[in-house]
Formats: structure tokens, sequence, C-alpha cells
């Protein structure tokens, strides 16, 4: 069961750069176990601390302002979380405490990541994401975005509402926190059928490893 | 109702249309390997869930497994052992085939996947790795998940996806000498950025393409995720079926007639319409280098460093800036001839037994520059065993290059073995991310060629000109 997605009224800290790669949000030198979890610290390792394998904190680098404490909301440029599969980024990010993240654009793999994981992505075009991150940075601590997953809208401390749109299978998982495994053995049969059916299409492809 | 490649593989494999354009898409084939698997093998055990068809599934060591001779479980990577340790155990016990160390079968996953015919067309391929487009060269529909997702695929042989658009990107004409699949890859994502692809199965086609064997193929499909695709695939032709014949999984007797009748129909009809298509004149494609923190920053090897002014997309622009800082270049820097400390030959990019013999060609009776430290590593044991068949280890190491087991090594750094703080490095693998090779480093992704080219000369160097002037 993961942690249903409903509501959030949140601090939203910009990082908007484009192309943020998942070594940039997890550099592959902080997945030190065979776990989900321990990853907190490593997330933004490279940017967050001053220097490569201390835990001296970077001042210039966005989550240490103390002005984004408490951030649950990342609000980043096109093709956020593109390069490797590595659902490590997505573990640190949701152990640090993100929530959300709104972005013109995902990798692909990232963002299946996140839904399976119980973290929201958001697509809103650059302008709107650059808006929002204006208003916020006002006084982001009182400035807290809202984000309604049930009417799927983002408002703006300003007021403005942006809607925005999601598959309605990804609402779904997300809205009730469900485990994707259990929702898809309840289609056991059906893959069951497919699979009878198939071995007559594609003999080869089920009897298999092949005799040599 | 006229198909393309992939809507043929997509519809093959759908058992169900769960609504909003998702589907539940059945899964022929899964990989694992020890930094990804690792940790979906153990979940799946501590649920309690089973794996369905384990005899379908397949398990490597390539990540974090060492590459230096007389490897064994430990690693230099902090705990690596224990990603080692845990792979194997949950791989017997779930009776998963695995590619062991030690074992002539082990490799890097989309290398030894083709390679032994476990890679075939109009299969569903996942793994939980990027790279896993490299297998659409073959014809399959492969793509990356996340360790969840493999879990996933493991459990109910299935996977929830979000169905692709198509695009076509067609090499036309004929590559000029010097240019490499891997040249091809770095122009169009120069051309048209890492996010080009987003949301798009990429066929790649084209004269170009047809005419390149298998090899390059699995080098183009291999970048299809640095353009930001769901994934990259090549229709099956004579290339791809004489490729797979023999091979240890590949279908025998009469499977292999009916699995070759099948696959002759699985190219995209001749009028499929694509939602998007980009032509490409392949006569205009040089050598390409990078030299930015993204592979969309490629520019010609006759090039120089862009000037982030000229970009009008404000976050681009600040990439661009933040590119060169982290690289220590300025603009109007000419690549060819900026001082280099370490080459490297490998990746599931760049490290079959055509990759070796081209560099090989490069290095005959040539030697390392002083101060470059310069590795090879094969790609999977048998490219290591066969390359040292044909001499190719010696004209490497007397070159001045090391010669390794193989594995992924450093094309990325895992806290153990780097090329050390801010090292600039000339690399035939796919990622220049930061600190991707090491702490800080600043790495330029090239061919092979263009690495061991640059090796000789202790600088990047236009592999063209090494050749014509014989230095």
């Amino acid at each position: 069961m993961m942690r249903p997605f409903r509501e959030l009224t949140a601090v939203a800290a910009p990082i908007l750069r484009s192309d943020i790669d998942t070594d940039i949000i997890m550099p592959s030198r902080e997945m030190k176990a065979v776990s989900k979890t321990g990853l907190g610290d490593g997330l933004f390792a490279g940017w967050r601390y001053a220097a490569p394998h201390s835990r001296e904190l970077n001042p210039d680098f966005v989550l240490n302002n103390p002005d984004y404490a408490n951030t649950e909301i990342l609000l980043a440029g096109a093709n956020f979380g593109c390069g490797s599969s590595r659902e490590y980024a997505v573990w640190a990010l949701k152990e640090y405490g993100i929530r959300a993240i709104i972005a013109p654009s995902f990798g692909s793999i990232f963002q299946n990541n996140c839904i399976r994981n119980g973290i929201l992505p958001i697509t809103l075009d650059e302008s709107t994401v650059a808006a929002i991150a204006a208003d916020v940075a006002r006084a982001p601590q009182d400035r807290r975005l809202f984000i309604s997953l049930v009417d799927c809208q983002v408002r703006s401390p300003d007021g403005t509402v942006y809607d925005f749109a999601i598959a309605a299978q990804h609402r779904e998982m997300l809205l009730d926190g469900l485990d994707a495994i259990d929702v898809t053995l309840k289609h056991r049969n059906e893959i069951l059928a497919f699979e009878t059916a198939d071995r007559g299409h594609r003999p080869w492809v089920h009897a298999f490893p092949p005799e040599n | 109702m006229t198909q393309t490649l992939f809507d043929k593989i997509w519809d093959a494999h759908k058992v169900a249309d769960l609504g909003g354009g998702v589907h539940l898409i059945y899964i022929d084939r899964v990989f694992l390997h020890e930094r990804t698997g690792s940790v979906a093998l153990k979940s799946l055990e501590e649920a309690g869930r089973p794996i369905v068809h384990p005899e379908q599934a397949f398990c490597t060591m390539d990540h974090i497994v060492d590459t230096f001779p007389g490897r064994g479980d430990e690693t230099s990577m902090p705990n690596g052992g224990e990603f080692i340790r845990t792979t194997r155990r949950a791989a017997q016990a779930a009776g998963i085939t695995l590619f062991d160390i030690g074992d002539e079968g082990q490799g890097i996953v989309h290398v030894i996947s083709p390679e032994q015919g476990i890679a075939q067309p109009g299969l569903t391929i996942v793994c939980p790795d990027s790279h896993t487009c490299t297998q659409g060269a073959l014809g399959a529909l492969a793509w990356g998940i996340g360790s969840s997702e493999a879990e996933h695929a493991l459990a109910t042989k299935t996977l929830r996806v979000a169905r692709p658009k198509n695009m076509r990107v067609r090499f036309e004409g004929e590559r000029r000498p010097g240019v490499t699949a891997k040249d091809l890859i770095l122009h169009l994502i120069g051309r048209y950025s890492a996010a080009g692809g987003i949301g798009y199965a990429v066929e790649f086609a084209g004269e170009a393409v047809r005419a390149m064997d298998m090899e390059a193929r699995m080098t183009l499909c291999n970048m299809a995720v640095e353009f930001s695709a769901f994934t990259g695939l090549i229709a099956p032709d004579e290339t791809t079926a004489a490729y797979v014949e023999g091979r240890r999984y590949a279908p025998k007797g009469a499977h292999w007639e009916a699995a070759t009748a099948y696959w002759a129909g699985l190219a995209s009809d001749a009028d499929a319409v694509f939602d998007a298509e980009i032509v490409i004149d392949t006569g205009e494609v040089a050598p390409m280098v990078t030299w930015g923190t993204s592979p969309q920053h490629a520019v010609p090897i006759d090039g120089a460093v862009p000037d982030p002014s000229t970009e009008s997309d404000a976050n681009r622009r600040k990439a661009m800036e933040g590119a060169l800082a982290y690289m220590d270049l300025a603009p109007g820097t000419p690549l060819a001839g900026l001082e280099i400390g370490a080459a490297f030959i490998g990746s599931c990019t760049n490290s079959r037994l055509s990759d070796l013999r081209r560099a090989a060609e490069v290095l005959k009776g040539r030697k390392v520059a002083d101060g470059v430290k310069a590795i090879c590593v094969p790609g999977s044991t048998r490219v290591k065993h066969a390359a040292e068949a044909e001499g190719i280890d010696k004209i490497f190491t007397d070159a001045g290059f090391e010669w390794r087991e193989s594995g992924c090594s450093m094309c990325f750094y895992a806290g153990g073995e780097s090329f050390g703080y801010r090292q600039r490095v000339v690399t035939s693998t796919n990622r220049n991310f930061e600190s991707r090779q090491g702490p800080e480093t600043r790495s330029h992704l090239a061919s092979p060629e263009t690495v061991a080219a640059s090796a000789v000369a202790g600088r990047i160097a236009d592999v063209r000109s090494l050749t014509e002037s014989g230095q």
C-alpha cells in the first residue's frame, strides 16, 4: 500500500534547468545497499554538498536555502529525470519528502517510477512552471502551492488555477495508493487466456528455452 | 488499417485495454542485473510473490562487478559484494538463469542478450536498465523500466504501459568514411535535442540503417533513451535473421521456420502512418564529439564549443552555461586539440567485437600518449575471448591500453574505481552526465575509433586526419 495522494499544500522549490538526469538526482556512488530506503541523504549529492564525498552543505543549492525548508514540491525544467532507469532516484526523492514534481516533460521511466511510488508527476508548459516559480519565490514559506489530484488542478499562491492532465489509470493508482501488482493480478484469467492463445500463434516464444 | 513495426508488436502483446491509453502488455523476456535487479528480486521475496515464468528471465553480473583480472565477489565499490551475493542467491532461489562471474556467458546485459539469441524479433523484452532499447536493433520491442516495474513483470508476466506514439527517423544516403552509427545517433540528438523523442517509439530506417550490420544497429538503438524515446527499434530483415540463427537461445528446427516466417511480416507497412518523421542526410554527418554534460551537447569533431547566448530557451541556456562551467570550457574553443587525461572503450554502446576491431585498426603500431590512462573493457566474456583469438588484445596492450574483464566498468562511477577528480575523458560510452565517470569528471562522448585516435594524440583527435597522415 502506497501513501495515497489526494491534495497537498506545500513549499515548492525551483530547479528549472532542463534535462536534469537521474545521475544528478541520485549519483550511483550513493546507492550503497540493496534497499529501497536509506537513500535520502544521497539526493542531489553532487549539488547539495560542498565537495564530492563531503556532507558539508553547499549554501548555493536551492534545497539548502532556509527559504525553501520543508520543500515537498519540485518545480523543474523539461525532460526532468532523463537518463538512467535507477528507481533509487525516486526512492531518494520520496524519502527526502518530495510528493509532487511539476515540469514541462519527464523522462518516461522516471515518470513511471514516480507513479509506482506515490509521487505525482504533473506536466505543465514551461512558461506556466516559470510563472509558478516566480510567484512562490516572493516568500516561499508563506506562499505555498496547492495541488489537487481530485480536481487535477494546481493553484498558485496568487490565486491562478492551472488544470493538468494525467492518465486516468495513473490518477486512480495515486489517489488510492494502489499496488500495481495487486491490481494487475485481478486480470490473471485474461493473462492466462492470452498466453494459451499466443502459444498457438508464437510457439517458439513459449517452448523456451529451446532444446539444443 | 496499416501498421508500423511498433504497432504490430504492441498489438500482438496486448492483453487488456485498461483505459486512458494504458494497456496491459504481455512481457516475453525479463533481464536483470545486480545493480537494480537485486533489489527487485529481494523485494519480491519479501512480499512472498512468486516469479511466474523463471525460465523466461535472465540475470547477469555487469554493473558492480570489477573488471580487473582475477576479480571475485568483492569489488572496489563500497558494499558491492552485497549486490553481487544478493543477486546470485535470489536468482538461484527463483530458478532464473544467471550468467555469473567466471561464466563464458557473462557480460553487459545488452551485449549478451543478442549474443546468446535471447533477444529476437517481435519479442517484448524489459530490464530495469534504461539502455534496454539497445535490443530493439533485433526488431524487438525492448525498453527500460524501474525495479518495481521489473517486479511487476516477473510476478504477472505483464506491464501496465501507456502506449507511445510512432516516430520514424530515416537515415538516407551513405555514411562518409570515419562516420559510425555512434556519430549518427549523436548527430540526431545534437540536432533534435535530448528530449526530441519523448513519448515516441522510434523506428530507425533508411538506406544507411539497412546497410548496417547488427552491432552497428545496436549502437544506434542504444542511445534512443538519450533522445528520451520510449525505445528505438529496427525492422528485422535478412541481416537480423542471419545474426540470430544458431545462437544458444534461438528457435530451432520447425520453430525456426515458423519464427522467420512471422518475423518477415513485422516490418512497417509501406503506407504506414507515423505521428512524426525525421529524415537525415547521412552523407552530411561527420564524426561527432560532445562538449557538455548532456548527449545533446554534440558537435562535429572539427567544430567548436557553442555560445549559450545563441540559445533562445532560458532553461536550456541555463543548462548550457552550467555545462560550460562544469566542463571548464569557453564558447568558441575547438573540440579537436583539447587535452585529455583518459580514454575509455567499452559500454553497452560500443564494446562489441566490431567496435574493438575498428579501434584496433587505429591503434595498430601506435602508442597511447604519455600521461593518458587508457582502458578497454570488452562487452562480454565471449567478445573478450573472440578478440583475444584475433590478437586484438595484443594490439591494445602494445599500444598502452589496459585490457580488462567484461562489464560496465567506468561507464559510470559507483564509488569505487574512477578516472579521478575533474579528469577529462574521451569515452565510447553513452552518458556525459556530471560525475558520471568519477567525481566531477569531464566526459566527451565519441566513437571507439575517435577514442583510440584521441588516446594516441593525447588530445581529442579527428580519426580521419590520423588515418590519412599515418601519424
